[in-house]
């Protein structure tokens, strides 16, 4: 460890206290990060008080054998990125919006995973321990160091989508791979959503090993991207393979494939810098599979939104231009829920979420004075 | 962290255990209930009958219940549930009764509600390749049914021709697979559950993703606690195009440790990584006649598995690191059947111990991977200190320990000595940073040990969310918690 990060660690234990202090002292709080997401870092009452956790930065442990490390939850992931990176490894779910700030602890919090997400899971497959501070300010701590562990309720998990809302993360540890030595992508252009989602679904169900798979609706139709990783001489045949088995039945308008150059990684950039949505409007992700859009795409094109299908359809990122209202109201309709990342709506969550009576329970053992408020900005059906 | 009390004995625990509560009152207005509600097939009192529910697969608890249902729906068991929320008796969900850390041991004087009938696939969608299944679908049956599909569900524990899903959600189950592709919680997608007093509650859904706090996550390996899952959205994955699989024979351990570092150092990532010790090796040759080199101190199973092209470079690659990691006989499975055989011989390893001695002990402990090597070495300094032969077979990948510890029960003290073997493991696994279970769960067996992995705020915050889901503690009393701190602390 490094003098520098001796400091910061050493500071950062005082910070968990101060945490804890605020904590109690206040009846509403609201933990914030690196404001890559704001509309999560925008208390939407007045009363609530900001906890800016994104001081308590820094790696307190990582050891590449171990596949394993651990880390204060203001850490900006870009920075734990390119240490992990540096040994081979990696965090396979492309964390988005890393390029804006985004911190470990806010990613958790949002349960925000990129296309990577699609091969080996989100960061709730990745996450393995945690320490909260809980609204009694009590220091928790869930989960444990190893890759595998059944001990214990799953408080890792819990955290995961939680807003802050259940507690106030302030380390981390997570499990990781290693890294492709090289990836490669290919674009295919079909006329209509459903030839795209006829894709989705056949390569799902085929023996390629896929690290990303996503559908961007355009004004011509849509484009299906995918990431193939893995060593350098065996990707393009086995690009070639997948382009066979695109054509073979389905029929694109057109394939273009990608080295490992940076025409290659343009789109899977974007997507996890979230660049191609407007910054005015709402960005809302939305759990989908399949088979919801195909029932929901025609709606939302209409209303004017931005659609962009990731993770094999299983996320849908919708830049939203109406109201927040008119959104809850779409969603609800296809009985669908998302989360709010940008703009704007003054309820992070909107639709119908399940699970309202189970989270009333651990609320009230985690946040009886409902301090951070998951109940309380939970949306009623 | 860490607790200042030491951990009870598992005698005492057991003793104390059996003392029954004064529950027989309400147990005989439930039953009249019941009666009601089920028929007398499937409504077991007598003695004779409720001795084959008195145990799982960890024989050394033993516990009458009052009553055994035999549910068949869904609303069967809502009903049963509420009944036994408005007498106040406890209630233990059990599936095929496989669990290895006492999970599904009744209650004294409570119901248990058997599932294994509960066993209806209730949709399989291709497209969107997820099963929602009922809690007493066998592990198998769900890969069975997906695989016209060419899909298949992942986890794959050792039991997983009988042990069923329910089962599998409680105990949050892993299997040889997980270093790659996780445990039974990274492939439960959603669940309609039945909360301890009645109230049914959906979480979670059919999509990769969620929204909220990941509750689906919690409810996984909460070991009962919070009710009993009904349905279960499950995720499905394309059965991979090949599977290579290499086993290399060493002439220690400790070879075959480093060749698991080795392998991880060259930045593959294999489904699985297995090694067995000399007495694995043995009984695995005894009881599935493996076929395995006979005279090897350990072995290593590593299986690659994707599309050809890649596994081909990749398992050059591989091959390469394993022959020169001092393996002095390498196998390559050259078809299906030869890779069945040398997993048959893994899978087989626990049941046949049974062959080397009358009775046995499954531990299943974790320790951080780089520490593989002195953990071993001081379970069989161990091993040696208490005159007690321990075979090893283990996830060598994850860290995750399986020492098998081998006694004869009829012999006096015995059972006791094994114990405090087991025991000494779990602490050693603690000292080293690692967990007191990866896979079977904390259950009746280390409920004591939880207070040694966990801190007190832990231990009462544990505590205090039972209480909010079940204030009555009427879902699995009695295990993964420790009894003694079951009333819920005060604020």
């Amino acid at each position: 460890m490094s003098p520098d990060q001796a400091r910061t660690t050493s500071s950062s234990s005082s910070q968990v206290k101060e945490i804890q202090e605020a904590v109690r002292r206040h009846a509403r709080v609201l933990a914030t990060g690196g404001g890559s997401k704001p509309a999560l870092s925008t208390p939407g009452d007045d009363g609530v008080v900001r906890i800016d956790v994104s001081p308590l930065r820094g790696i307190l442990f990582y050891d590449p054998e171990e596949f394993t490390f651990s880390a204060w939850a203001g850490t900006p992931v870009a920075a734990v990125a390119a240490d992990l990176a540096q040994n081979g490894q990696h965090l396979p779910f492309d964390p988005p919006l890393s390029a804006q700030g985004a911190t470990l602890g806010g990613t958790v919090a949002a349960g925000a995973n990129g296309s990577g997400r699609y091969r080996y899971g989100g960061v709730r497959d990745f996450l393995i321990g945690v320490r909260f501070v809980d609204g009694r300010g009590n220091l928790l701590q869930g989960g444990g160091k190893v890759v595998k562990n059944a001990a214990g309720f799953d408080f890792p998990k819990l955290m995961v989508g939680s807003l802050g809302r259940l507690g106030i993360l302030t380390e981390l540890t997570f499990k990781v791979f290693p890294a492709p030595r090289s990836t490669a992508s290919l674009r295919a252009d079909f006329a209509t959503l459903d030839a795209g989602l006829d894709a989705v679904v056949r390569l799902g169900r085929s023996t390629f090993d896929l690290e990303g798979v996503d559908l961007v609706a355009t004004a011509k139709g849509v484009s299906l991207w995918l990431r193939v990783g893995g060593l350098a001489d065996t990707l393009p045949g086995r690009m070639e393979r997948i382009s066979d088995f695109l054509t073979d039945r389905s029929e694109p308008v057109r394939i273009e494939r990608f080295e490992n150059g940076e025409k290659g990684v343009v789109h899977w950039k974007e997507m996890a810098s979230m660049e191609w949505a407007p910054e005015d409007g709402l960005l809302v992700k939305v759990p989908v599979t399949p088979t919801k859009v195909r029932q929901v795409d025609a709606a939302w094109a209409s209303q004017g939104a931005i659609r962009r299908y990731s993770v094999g359809a299983n996320v849908a990122w919708v830049a939203w231009p109406g109201s927040t209202r008119a959104l809850d109201d779409s969603l609800a309709d296809a009985g669908l829920a998302g989360v709010v990342l940008r703009g704007s709506s003054g309820h992070p969550w909107v639709g119908r979420p399940t699970g309202r009576r189970f989270l009333e329970r651990i609320a009230a053992a985690l946040d009886p004075d409902d301090k951070f408020g998951a109940v309380r900005s939970w949306p009623t059906s | 962290m860490g607790d200042e009390a030491p951990p009870e004995t598992a005698d005492a625990a057991r003793l104390r255990y059996s003392g029954r509560e004064a529950t027989d009152m309400p147990l005989r207005e439930l039953l009249t209930a019941l009666e009601r509600m089920y028929p007398p097939d499937r409504l077991l009192t007598n003695p004779a009958q409720l001795a084959a529910y008195e145990s799982d697969a960890l024989t050394v608890f033993k516990e009458q219940a009052g009553a055994v249902v035999l549910s068949e729906t869904q609303s069967e068991v809502v009903d049963t549930v509420r009944l036994c929320a408005r007498h106040g008796v406890p209630f233990v969900a059990r599936g095929s009764g496989t669990s290895l850390s006492g999970g599904s041991l009744p209650v004294a004087d409570g119901v248990v509600i058997g599932l294994s009938r509960l066993n209806r696939i209730l949709k399989l969608d291709p497209d969107d390749r997820v099963a929602v299944v009922e809690p007493g679908v066998v592990n198998l049956a769900v890969s069975r049914a997906a695989a016209p599909h060419r899909l298949y569900y992942a986890p794959d524990p050792s039991s997983q021709s009988v042990c069923t899903i329910g089962g599998n959600v409680a105990f949050n189950s892993g299997g040889a697979h997980c270093l790659k592709y996780g445990m039974t919680s990274n492939h439960v997608l959603g669940m309609k559950v039945v909360l301890p007093d009645g109230e049914v509650s959906e979480m979670g859904g059919a999509s990769l993703e969620g929204v909220g706090p990941d509750m689906t996550g919690l409810f996984v390996g909460s070991e009962g606690l919070f009710g009993i899952a009904l349905e279960i959205t499950l995720r499905l994955l394309p059965i991979p195009e090949v599977y290579r699989t290499v086993l290399a024979a060493y002439h220690s351990l400790e070879d075959a440790g480093d060749a698991v570092s080795a392998v991880i150092a060259s930045g593959l990532l294999p489904g699985a990584m297995e090694i067995m010790d000399r007495l694995a090796i043995r009984a695995a040759e005894v009881g599935a006649q493996a076929g395995y080199p006979p005279d090897a101190a350990a072995l290593l199973i590593v299986e690659l598995e994707g599309e050809a092209d890649a596994v081909d470079a990749e398992f050059s690659r591989l091959l390469r690191v394993i022959e020169s990691s001092g393996a002095y006989e390498v196998r390559v499975a050259r078809d299906e059947e030869e890779r069945t055989r040398i997993w048959k011989g893994r899978k087989s390893a626990f049941s046949a111990v049974g062959r080397l001695a009358p009775d046995y002990i499954v531990q299943d402990g974790v320790v951080p991977r780089s520490r593989l090597g002195e953990a071993l070495a001081r379970i069989e300094a161990l091993s040696r200190a208490y005159d007690i032969s321990v075979a090893n077979v283990f996830h060598a990948g994850d860290g995750n320990l399986h020492p098998l510890i081998l006694f004869d029960g009829r012999t006096t003290g015995a059972l006791e000595a094994a114990e405090e073997l087991a025991g000494e493991i779990l602490e050693l696994c603690i000292e080293l940073g690692g967990s007191i279970t990866g896979e079977h769960g904390v259950g009746m067996e280390k409920r004591h040990y939880m207070s040694r992995m966990f801190g007190r705020a832990e231990m009462e915050a544990m505590e205090r969310l039972r209480s909010s889901i079940d204030p009555m503690q009427l879902a699995n009393r009695g295990k993964m918690l420790p009894l003694e701190t079951t009333r819920a602390p005060g604020r």
